[in-house]
């Protein structure tokens, strides 16, 4: 089949210099089944792929009909013959969601991520791109689970998400919650997941259903990825579990077993390719889900009572206040006051600090911290350690913090301060209402106890550790 | 073997060579490379699932390994694998080093080097890589051998890494080990050139060969595997896959070719009655559990195709039969591995058969099959038997096969195709520049068959020559001949045969490189040692660690001036001798053998003798 190349848009894709000039004189192009031969007399059989843009300009890249890709230098070009066109439609077959009126119901709202991601030919990486309603054609698996709707609100990066787009979820969810729809997934990539997490607690407040983020650690273009058992594990959470909170639904283990349910207030990324790569922080995790039956004959086995049960009834609060000039800087030894006062010379309303310790900064920092404070802004003080309570009584540094205007968010996780802060600064500039919003928890950003098993990083190489993890799938 | 004309079946074959090179450290990690080890001290658990092709096409085999819902094992050691292995972590930058020796090996097979390298990922779904797709990268094309005459096309070579090791494969859950995993090798594809089981054998010999000329490949077991591909005339490409030795090549093409020239035969059959697409393959499968069992807790199924009463026992291998092709795909696909896989009707004693047979309404000129096991995994078996009905329709199906002891070979896979490629988007492109290959080549070690033809011109047995190639000696005695003069003969002769057999009585000769040798042959060139004591000299070296002049000083070897052992040689007289009939040669042998016990490793044994006999015929007259 033959396409004119007035009708090719993109038969240059990506393709510049000698490259280019090379396709032009040998009237070939992107998409274009060729034989080309070069000045070793070696053939080259296959189609010419768009070039990634970062690429260089000195090379023709083809996908031999072995499967293979080569890239032919353009000056070695000694002969080329386009033998047919062949446009690649990446497409996952999308198959309608079958309807079965036992099921529950259940919204998908995509954002972005590798939960949802193909290649890019531009810039030769994986983008996120499908559908959510693809996601069917790949996890079919799902029509057993619930009833599935899609829904695109956008198609970002993790690290794209703002205040934009969280207060487009924050409503879109008020909406589907509004159609009576049985639980909200919302996928979403996993660098911010946890931010996210943290703002929808805030912004949507006694949800009647659950609201579950999930991603993929592995993008779902490869076998071995997590996104199909995280997405089955998160809609059935959607459906089935007691659970109303926003919760973060990914890998326990980095085995196929079974995912985790953190509190969006209360987790983190805490490693930057690990499966099970979320941690629930200071507490644990609310329960685990998997595909199997526990001894109990469900799919969810809870790790607490302590949670917003599941209740049609109740009416949600949506309030998508958002304070952009809030930032969070971690304190490290010889912080440069500078910084404070730049900060607080252009307008910056809120500060949160990730302080060393059990909340501490220098001296020096005293001054700037003062002045502004004075000014209006906010400072509030979590900890770098992640673990564990800033408590500014114990030594003078912090008493001195205290005694600045230093508002302490006990075992707030800075990340989540950093959200509430701004939530809180989109909504009022009284001091004294700030700090008493900040410091009231909604949904256990700060807690009043920590258990011991909240904290638990097995330190491996230990013997009695690395025994227990022979013992176990990772 | 029975008795097949090759060239009437239009037999071809072509090779895939796999052949780990000598790097420091893995391909896309930073882990040691050759590191084995058979324990364990943590475990992962993954699945599989088929994901498209950047053209938007699922690949037929992994479709095909998806449906065999396989609970995948990792054993993981932390002395050889990370957190690249267990694929929690993407791949850094590829080894580069790996890239130089890979462009080496083509650069001595006549190769033309890819201008930019750009890496693959080739699916395989039955976990032998937890990443579900190797990463591949083709780095030459368009190469030739010199084999037999002729020339033996190399395709293609690709650089990869290696898969895990199976530690075992029951039911639905198989287990690997990933020290393996992640080493860099070398795919090396001919052309089906190959016309004769020998041929195949002789051409994995000579890519081996080529690949040790450059010393800078792993040896030892599973170091290098090759995969046969074989095909007969109206027949199909079959991949056999892990043939450990050059000589089984042998039986499994030769047992190979008479499998397809069968399945055709078979073929012909089913046309003749009516069976002619695969549309026309009709299958009934029945719960039998209340007629037959085998097992607790286990269904039996019994499975009936239309019309193909008899065709089980069709032959295929040497001494196997259709069934065992449907054996073979039942075991993989079904993952029903326990005994009776599959029966066929004539297995099952006769009441019992004919209730089945009206259970299924089964006629005359069909048959039946009995599968045993899960209800799920039965079903799977029936309609594994009606798809491998359907692919005989039309021949030989392109597949997999694994070759097992005794020449044969059994299902694997299907042949995966070109769908199951896409770009690795965790890996940058490599240019591959001019001066770099042309700093490769500046290096670039004798080709094989450069140095045999060269021995052979020294007389060197093809054999001794081989060997040479084959353990790195012939790197030696290029150096001792280049920089000794001393005649290539011998020193092929003294390191590829002499010193061979010091190895095998446990002399660590392998300690001597090239500049010790040079030392042995300086000695020798210079006359100050016999040619006898030059394996002595060595052994010493090896053993002590000493130099040539200081081993040949403690084994006492200094060759005197000719004078002073001819004047000895002189003093020798005929006490002792007794001979009834004697004659010049007889005594030439008694007095040689009392110089050699005076002179040992003192005058050039050859000398000594020479001279003997210059006197004795002197004496003569």
């Amino acid at each position: 089949m033959s396409v004119p190349f007035e009708e090719r848009s993109d038969r240059l894709q990506g393709y510049r210099g000698a490259a280019r000039d090379a396709l032009n004189r040998f009237e070939i192009g992107v998409w274009s089944e060729v034989e080309l031969v070069n000045d070793a007399g070696s053939a080259f059989a296959g189609v010419i792929l768009p070039r990634s843009e970062t690429a260089d300009d000195l090379h023709i890249v083809i996908k031999l009909f072995t499967g293979y890709n080569v890239g032919v230098a353009a000056h070695r070009i000694a002969s080329a013959k386009e033998i047919g066109y062949r446009r690649a439609v990446y497409r996952i077959p999308e198959k309608d969601f079958p309807y079965d009126s036992q099921k529950k119901n259940v919204t998908l709202l995509g954002t972005g991520g590798t939960i949802a991601s193909r290649l890019d030919y531009r810039t030769g990486a994986v983008i996120p791109a499908f559908t959510p309603g693809e996601l069917y054609g790949a996890v079919p698996e799902l029509a057993d689970i619930a009833n599935l709707t899609t829904f695109k609100l956008f198609g970002v990066f993790s690290e794209n998400m703002g205040p934009v787009q969280y207060i487009a979820l924050a409503k879109a969810i008020g909406e589907e919650i509004e159609k009576g729809v049985d639980g909200i997934v919302i996928g979403h990539g996993t660098d911010t997941m946890s931010h996210t997490g943290a703002i929808l607690s805030f912004m949507v407040q006694q949800s009647p259903v659950p609201i579950v983020l999930v991603g993929s650690q592995r993008s779902s273009d490869r076998p071995s990825s997590d996104a199909a058992l995280n997405l089955m594990n998160a809609v059935r959470t959607a459906a089935e579990c007691d659970i109303a909170e926003v919760m973060l639904c990914m890998f326990g283990p980095t085995s196929d077993r079974n995912d985790l349910l953190h509190r969006g207030t209360r987790c983190r990324k805490m490693h930057s390719s690990y499966r099970s790569t979320f941690r629930t922080v200071g507490a644990t995790p609310l329960a685990m889900v998997s595909r199997t039956l526990n001894e109990k004959g469900s799919h969810f086995t809870y790790f607490t009572d302590d949670y917003i049960k599941r209740d049609p009834k109740r009416k949600p609060i949506i309030n998508p206040a958002f304070e952009e000039k809030v930032t969070i800087q971690y304190y490290y030894p010889n912080f440069n006051p500078d910084i404070i006062d730049a900060l607080s010379g252009i307008g910056y309303r809120g500060l949160v600090i990730a302080g060393t310790g059990l909340g501490h900064v220098n001296k020096p920092l005293y001054p700037a911290l003062e002045r502004a404070i004075q000014k209006g802004m906010t400072v509030a003080m979590s900890v770098q350690t992640l673990w564990g309570y800033a408590q500014m009584y114990v030594y003078d540094t912090g008493r001195d913090l205290l005694e600045l205007g230093v508002i302490p968010l006990d075992n707030m996780l800075p990340e989540t301060a950093f959200m509430k802060l701004s939530w809180v600064l989109g909504q009022t500039d009284d001091p004294v209402k700030i700090r008493e919003m900040l410091t009231t928890p909604i949904n256990h950003e700060i807690t009043p106890r920590e258990p011991h098993n909240g904290y638990l990083i097995l330190q491996g190489g230990l013997p009695e550790v690395d025994e227990f993890v022979q013992k176990h799938w990772k | 073997m029975e008795q097949f004309d090759y060239e009437s079946a239009g037999l071809i074959s072509g090779l895939e060579v796999h052949q780990q090179l000598l790097t420091d450290r893995k391909l896309f990690c930073r882990c040691p490379a050759g590191l084995y080890t058979e324990t364990h001290d943590g475990e992962v658990l993954r699945h599989m699932r088929p994901t498209l092709s950047e053209l938007g096409v699922y690949d037929g085999t992994a479709l095909m390994e998806f449906k065999t819902k396989k609970e995948i094992v990792y054993l993981l050691n932390r002395l050889n694998m990370c957190t690249y292995e267990m694929d929690d972590t993407p791949p850094f930058l590829v080894n580069q080093e790996a890239i130089d020796v890979a462009i080496e090996l083509c650069l001595m097979m006549n190769m033309d080097i890819i201008d930019e390298v750009h890496i693959a990922r080739k699916q395989y779904l039955d976990g032998s890589i937890p990443t579900g797709f190797q990463r591949t990268a083709i780095v030459a094309v368009n190469g030739y051998l010199p084999f037999k005459g002729r020339n033996l096309t190399v395709t293609h070579v690709s650089v990869e890494e290696d898969s895990c090791r199976e530690v075992r494969d029951e039911g639905h859950r198989i287990t690997w080990r990933t020290d393996r995993l992640g080493m860099p090798l070398t795919e090396t594809v001919t052309g089906p050139d190959l016309v004769t089981p020998e041929e195949v054998r002789d051409a994995i010999l000579l890519c081996g060969l080529t690949s040790r000329s450059t010393r800078r490949v792993r040896t030892g077991i599973g170091a290098s595997r090759q995969d046969v591909n074989v095909s007969v005339r109206g027949g199909n490409r079959v991949e056999i896959k892990g043939v450990p030795r050059a000589g089984y090549a042998v039986k499994l093409v030769h047992n190979e070719g008479i499998r397809q020239v069968n399945l055709l035969k078979m073929r012909d059959e089913m046309r003749r009655r009516g069976l002619k697409t695969p549309g026309d393959i009709r299958m009934k499968a029945c719960d039998v559990s209340g007629i037959l069992t085998f097992r607790p807790d286990a269904k039996v199924f019994a499975v009936k195709i239309d019309g193909v009463a008899g065709l089980a026992e069709h032959p295929t291998q040497p001494a196997t039969t259709f069934l065992d092709e449907l054996s073979g795909r039942i075991r993989v696909i079904a993952c029903l591995d326990q005994h009776p896989i599959v029966l066929s009707s004539a297995s099952i004693d006769g009441l019992r058969r004919n209730r089945i047979r009206e259970r299924l309404r089964a006629g005359e000129h069909d048959e039946y099959f009995i599968v045993c096991g899960p209800e799920d995994d039965c079903r799977t078996a029936a309609e594994e038997i009606r798809l491998r009905f359907a692919d005989a329709a039309e021949g030989v199906p392109k597949e997999t096969r694994q070759a097992l002891a005794g020449g044969f070979t059994t299902f694997e896979r299907i042949l995966p195709g070109a769908d199951r490629m896409y770009p690795d988007t965790d890996s940058p492109p490599t240019r591959v520049t001019a001066e770099r290959v042309a700093r490769i080549k500046a290096g670039l070690k004798p080709p094989p068959w450069t140095r045999i033809e060269r021995y052979r011109s020294w007389r060197v047995p093809d054999e001794t020559s081989t060997f040479l190639i084959r353990r790195g000696g012939a790197d030696i005695v290029d150096a001792v001949v280049e920089k000794t003069g001393v005649d290539g003969l011998l020193a092929a002769v003294e390191i590829g045969q002499r010193a061979k057999a010091l190895h095998r009585a446990g002399i660590p000769v392998q300690r001597l490189g090239a500049a010790e040798w040079v030392e042995v042959f300086d000695l020798f060139t210079g006359g100050r040692i016999p040619r006898e004591a030059i394996s002595l000299i060595a052994t010493r070296m090896a053993t002590d660690g000493l130099t040539a002049a200081s081993a040949a000083q403690a084994e006492g070897v200094t060759v005197l001036g000719r004078e002073r052992w001819q004047a000895a040689a002189n003093g020798l007289d005929m006490a002792g001798y007794f001979e009834k009939d004697d004659s010049a040669a007889k005594r030439l042998r008694f007095l040689a053998g009392r110089a050699m016990q005076m002179l040992k490793y003192k005058a050039p044994a050859r000398e000594i003798v020479e001279y003997l006999q210059s006197t004795i015929e002197l004496a003569a007259k």
